[in-house]
């Protein structure tokens, strides 16, 4: 006779009458597979944990994106946030899409150029930009989206120095009527600042201004924001063409789309409350199409969504090192993915769901990761099935910063694989090893040895 | 170690206390073990039965045979006195 599948006894508390404003609990769904490879293929051949990402999504989201901006306003570019995930693999799965490269340091400036970007396809945003970045940006014709009045100033001395003028755009924050209001970020048009800047650069001759960019904040679920924030760009390209007679080229409304996935304390999960592409679209380009702005002139539309184009592609495969039960009575998982690895665990609820099948039955967990630190808790509180020592789990939508925002901490970075559109998995990124780990560490000759 | 005497325990895997009012549920698992309780099986009469049933081994079971114990004290189920 086969043996049944064993699942750990357990026993639940019913709570009848209490009242939840969450309403049912859903069943969770097992994902033994992902983009139909096996969850313990995948593991058995190249290690736990696993991040995984799958190109066909990934190209799929950007031409859901790019379709529902470019049915609604003629001229529209993407430009692949690096931040969000700047993996060789993925940056030009993305710019063979035609995306161009938004980047906000010269590391990712060359990250960029080493991908194969043409240099004028380069957005250069954030607000650390060195002299030497200027200048090369400058040559190079890139994009040079100024954050501050210092860097304006720096950029007449760089335009002085390559004979050149930079193509500029100006960083915008602004009330949208969300909040946070972020104001860290470029010049503020509603004191006027954003305007003044657009003097001082048209004024100086030295500085072509070929747009103007907002970064209007992150996970934003309100598209009217979008819609106020494009309307005040729209007017302040229109202020510039009636005082200096000049165009302004493109409107860059930055990133800051939600993802699906939700956000701690959220009454609803983020797949019900975010906002899709279209709503994004609709906001957008209707106020650019409604405002002053001359029809013949009407600016390229750039946008920076890094989070809501790659999340859902990516998935983190991991496996139980154990169970414990706390104090309180709760139950613990302790696996090997940790807040090392899933840097987003710190502001989302992320779903994790088990490999293989499970019963109906559920207890409250909390999962931990595999860290000798008190803060390496996942989910801090989940009603989980009941996985034993070596059950395999699939963590979703974890695309976006995880794969740059990781720590390098305590553990060595696992394998990152993509999975192509024909379903052939390929390691974009391999497991660090100590060789890896040590090899910018330089020993003092007194220290070279331990000494015991 | 009992169970408190007087807990029912349904087939369909609903277990309640008169003595506080309390309902719980449990799965598969702990259902057959809570009847081996209730029938007075000690722990290596249990073990021989869920081993047979299950793929899962002596050592392995132990580990969550005890696990499910404390819950069953947490939860006050267990007779003492008895």
């Amino acid at each position: 006779m086969e043996k049944r599948t064993f699942e750990p006894p357990v026993i639940k508390r019913l709570n009848a009458g209490m009242p939840s404003k969450f309403g049912m609990t859903p069943r969770i769904e097992p994902m033994p597979e992902v983009e139909g490879l096996k969850v313990s293929e995948l593991l058995k051949e190249f290690g736990s944990p696993l991040y995984v990402l799958s190109e066909r999504t990934l190209r799929n989201t950007y031409r859901d994106a790019y379709q529902a901006f470019s049915t609604r306003y003629p001229k529209v570019q993407l430009a692949w946030s690096y931040k969000t995930n700047y993996l060789a693999a993925v940056c030009n799965a993305f710019h063979q899409e035609g995306a161009w490269a938004e980047v906000v340091s010269g590391f990712e400036y060359h990250k960029a150029l080493k991908n194969g970007v043409p240099p004028q396809y380069i957005i250069f945003n954030g607000p650390s930009k060195t002299y030497e970045d200027l200048l090369l940006a400058t040559r190079n014709g890139s994009l040079i989206h100024i954050d501050h009045f210092d860097e304006l100033y720096m950029l007449l001395e760089v335009s002085d120095e390559a004979g050149t003028k930079p193509k500029v755009a100006i960083r915008v924050n602004m009330d949208t009527g969300i909040y946070p209001r972020w104001d860290r970020f470029g010049f503020n048009y509603d004191n006027g600042e954003a305007w003044e800047a657009i003097n001082r650069i048209m004024l100086s001759g030295k500085m072509d201004l070929a747009g103007l960019h907002t970064h209007i904040g992150t996970y934003i679920l309100t598209p009217q924001a979008y819609r106020i924030a494009a309307s005040k760009l729209a007017d302040l390209a229109v202020n510039t063409e009636r005082k200096y007679g000049h165009v302004i080229r493109y409107i860059d409304m930055g990133g800051g789309f939600a993802s699906k996935n939700t956000l701690k304390g959220a009454y609803v999960p983020g797949t019900d409350s975010a906002p899709s592409f279209d709503d994004y679209a609709d906001a957008i380009t209707g106020a650019l199409v409604n405002s002053a702005i001359k029809p013949e002139h009407l600016p390229l539309l750039i946008l920076e969504t890094g989070r809501a184009l790659i999340d859902d592609a990516g998935y983190l495969l991991g496996t139980v090192i154990a169970n414990k039960r706390l104090a309180s009575g709760r139950r613990a998982l302790i696996t090997d993915v940790g807040v090392n690895l899933l840097f987003t665990s710190f502001w989302y609820e992320h779903q994790i769901v088990p490999a293989e099948n499970s019963s109906q039955h559920t207890e409250d967990t909390t999962i931990y990761g595999p860290l000798c630190m008190n803060i390496d808790v996942l989910r801090a509180a989940i009603d989980f099935p009941l996985l034993k020592k070596g059950d395999t789990f699939v963590i979703k939508r974890i695309g976006a910063y995880n794969m740059t925002q990781w720590l390098q901490f305590i553990e060595y970075r696992p394998n990152v694989l993509m999975i192509d559109t024909d379903g052939k998995p390929h390691i974009i990124r391999k497991r660090e090893d100590l060789d890896y780990m040590t090899r910018q560490e330089v020993l003092p000759e007194h220290l070279k040895n331990a000494g015991l | 170690m009992r169970l408190k005497k007087n807990i029912a325990i349904s087939d369909s895997g609903f277990l309640f206390d008169p003595s506080t009012g309390e309902s719980f549920t449990v799965n598969e698992t702990a259902q057959e073990i809570l009847k081996l309780l209730k029938e007075g099986k000690d722990y290596d009469e249990i073990a021989g039965h869920i081993t047979s049933l299950y793929d899962i081994d002596r050592a392995g079971f132990e580990r969550y045979y005890q696990d499910f114990l404390e819950m069953l004290n947490h939860y006050h189920l267990i007779d003492h006195a008895g």
